[in-house]
């Protein structure tokens, strides 16, 4: 079943910055969510995940048919949904593979977060980090601290893919990458959805989509869905621009 | 070997005068009550009881008359009362010791088991054994630093022993007029370790102040010595990962180094009293020519700490690095700060001072650079940072530099960071609940001392750190 999002309002400080916005990310399947900015697009991937701040005005969000409006963020990202954060924040004194392994000691129910009880796991992250272009030195330094933007966006899809979520939120995964990173990162988003992971990537510009065709495109415009389609739909917006295709849609 | 050369008595006073100078944070206001008295006639008792040569006894007078005459430091705050005719009966020996593993208090023996140690491990942290429960590792170690010729005793043993050794160090690098607390200590010091590596010898195992103090928890007002002749090289490492038993809630420690020519001198604390210890801890050590003497510390537990590792750069080319960790969670006020003397043409000093404020802890660090005249090209940096948890926490920062040398260099950077919603909600997506994320943050900031640890320590810090931020709470 995955990921729905069913007629889900959300405000952030008494402003409605999500309307009546519905959508399903089904297993094995790449769900783009495009939108200018201020579409509510991060919005989302927020109320999904349960931040603070983002307060669900009405409807409801659900994973394998069961409600998560009730889930603290922590429980949500353990029952298997993680999101690649826009613009993730530096957080001094964690180094990245500290945090990654205490993110896998958490979720196998070890009680020690920091110990590393399979050595494999350092291996694995070596390994990923180098397939997607990540230096690896960067895992033994503390989360984001003079990471560039690209890197910042590597960072967030290692994770992606070491964590093994069931549902994979990517937020603008490719800004900051030049287009062999871009590449990259298409193929391993690819990767994630062959492997049967449910992915809502959200992104600005049609670009990314060139490398990895999704299934579904929903069109978010002031916080409402205003267009989906398939993948030509991407293109259509990148054509004519977000509000040439809302008057477009507006019919339908 | 050759003797120390005598400390100008003006770097003491400047240091004093600086000190006075610093200012105080805003919270505390009270002022220090002190109950009872303590008599010559009491501190006789003392020196009797250890069998102490003449010159001790004097030198413990002489203590206590300072400690009457000096004015309680302005930068103590917080200390509602200390009894002395209390402490004075804890410094008697034999009185706080506890022998056996049911003598500890049922809570203390809980906090060990939720540690998840093993017997041994348990006993040894508790101080109640000091060695591990096989002789035949001890009688290794010990037939090993005897055949280099290295000293490793109990301080009172060694002024015994070796009592012009002893005298020629012994409240010289610190001396008691410099503040009362320091005076109370030269009063009233027992327990401690004395260190003695002979020129020319390098220890690379650090040497663990466990092996040898067979009566730890008398570690109220204990005086360690670490003493590294020519080009010797040594690491002391002393505390323990996990909370202390303490019988009385104020300590009053102190730890003289000297490092010879060449010499390198590194000594490690871990400070993890329980909840309702004031600590203090007068630390400092002189480094000769081309010598080096670094301190690292790390500051968990107590109600409040007051320590400020301090290195003279007497000689040229001399060294010194010093890194403070500080953990202030719950109501608690750790005040510390790094304080470098350069004499020395051409010496270098490097401090570290990083803080974690919790719950409404209070960090401060008074930190203090004096390059005296004469100490050409002496180069100082100081790095200081803070992480402050949430609103109700803080951090403050008293750097006092005074540079009488104009070819010096001096520097510092400070930062100060608070947990922002972001990089918890960050955490949290990955799963970690609030109380973890806060933990994971905190054993960020101290690795830069797990580094410096052995093994065993490493693991019982991390374990405690955990503890420190789980709903149950640490202990005390």
């Amino acid at each position: 079943m995955g990921l729905e999002v069913i007629n889900l309002s959300v405000k952030v400080r008494d402003k409605l910055v999500l309307k009546n916005v519905s959508l399903t990310v089904d297993y094995g399947t790449i769900h783009a969510v495009m939108g200018p900015n201020g579409s509510g697009k991060s919005s989302l991937a927020y109320a999904i995940m349960g931040r603070e701040g983002y307060e669900v005005v009405s409807g409801d969000i659900r994973l394998d048919g069961e409600s998560i409006l009730s889930l603290e963020t922590f429980e949500r990202a353990l029952k298997g949904i993680y999101i690649g954060m826009q613009d993730p924040p530096v957080v001094p004194g964690v180094r990245l593979s500290t945090l990654i392994i205490a993110a896998l000691n958490k979720r196998s129910g070890e009680v020690e977060l920091t110990k590393i009880r399979n050595p494999r796991v350092v291996r694995d992250m070596n390994v990923v980090a180098s397939g997607i272009g990540l230096n690896i030195e960067l895992l033994q330094r503390e989360v984001n601290v003079g990471f560039s933007g690209g890197e910042r966006k590597r960072s967030e899809l290692l994770q992606a893919i070491l964590l093994e979520p069931k549902i994979a939120i990517l937020d603008e995964p490719d800004s900051g990458l030049d287009i062999d990173g871009i590449k990259k990162v298409a193929e391993y988003i690819g990767d994630l959805r062959s492997r049967g992971k449910a992915v809502m990537l959200i992104t600005h510009y049609a670009r990314l989509l060139q490398y990895v065709k999704p299934d579904v495109v929903t069109v978010l415009l002031d916080g409402e869905v205003i267009a989906r389609g398939d993948s030509k739909l991407a293109f259509l917006v990148e054509e004519r621009g977000y509000n040439e295709v809302r008057k477009m849609y507006k019919g339908a | 070997m050759g003797k120390p050369v005598e400390l100008r008595e003006e770097i003491f006073k400047s240091t004093e005068a600086a000190v006075e100078l610093l200012g105080y944070e805003r919270p505390f206001k009270a002022q220090v009550e002190i109950k009872g008295k303590i008599t010559p006639d009491m501190i006789e008792e003392i020196s009797r009881i250890k069998k102490e040569p003449e010159w001790m006894t004097r030198l413990r007078l002489r203590s206590l008359e300072f400690f009457y005459k000096l004015p309680m430091p302005k930068w103590v705050k917080g200390i509602e009362s200390i009894d002395l005719e209390e402490l004075i009966l804890y410094v008697k020996p034999e009185v706080a010791l506890v022998k056996d593993w049911d003598d500890l208090p049922p809570d203390l023996r809980e906090y060990y088991d939720r540690l998840g140690l093993p017997e041994i491990e348990k006993k040894l942290l508790a101080g109640l054994t000091t060695v591990f429960e096989s002789e035949t590792i001890y009688a290794k170690v010990k037939r090993y630093l005897e055949e280099k010729g290295v000293i490793v005793m109990p301080i009172e043993d060694a002024v015994r022993k070796y009592p012009d050794l002893i005298r020629e160090y012994f409240l010289k690098i610190f001396p008691s007029t410099e503040h009362k607390f320091a005076a109370l200590h030269g009063a009233l010091w027992s327990g401690g370790v004395f260190v003695y590596v002979p020129p020319g010898v390098r220890i690379r195992e650090p040497i663990e102040s466990f092996f040898l103090i067979g009566r730890s928890s008398e570690g109220q007002f204990e005086h360690s010595l670490i003493v590294a002749g020519e080009n010797a090289e040594v690491t002391w490492i002393e505390g323990c990962s996990a909370p202390r038993l303490s019988k009385y809630s104020f300590h009053d420690g102190m730890v003289e180094a000297y490092a010879h020519r060449g010499a390198t001198v590194k000594i490690v604390t871990i400070q993890n009293w329980s909840r309702d210890v004031i600590n203090f801890n007068n630390k400092r050590g002189v480094a000769e020519d081309y010598a080096r003497v670094d301190w690292v510390e790390g500051s968990i537990g107590s109600k409040m700490t007051y320590v400020y590792p301090s290195t003279i750069l007497k000689g040229d080319y001399s060294t010194t690095r010093n890194t403070v960790i500080q953990l202030a969670k719950g109501p608690v006020l750790k005040d510390t700060g790094s304080k470098v003397i350069h004499v020395g043409k051409m010496s270098r000093g490097k401090i570290i001072n990083k803080s974690v404020s919790v719950d409404g802890g209070i960090n401060t660090y008074r930190g203090i650079i004096r390059v005296v005249k004469g100490a050409k090209y002496a180069t100082s940096n100081v790095e200081c940072e803070a992480m402050i948890f949430d609103s109700k926490s803080k951090a403050y920062t008293y750097p006092h530099n005074q540079v009488d040398e104009p070819t010096a260099t001096v520097s510092h950077e400070a930062r100060t960071g608070r947990l922002s919603e972001a990089q918890l909600f960050y955490l949290q997506s990955r799963g970690l609940e609030e109380d973890e994320a806060k933990s994971l943050i905190v054993l960020g900031f101290l690795d830069e001392i797990m580094v410096e640890l052995p093994f065993e320590y490493v693991n019982v810090l991390s374990k405690v750190i955990q503890l420190e931020f789980k709903k149950l709470g640490g202990y005390g």
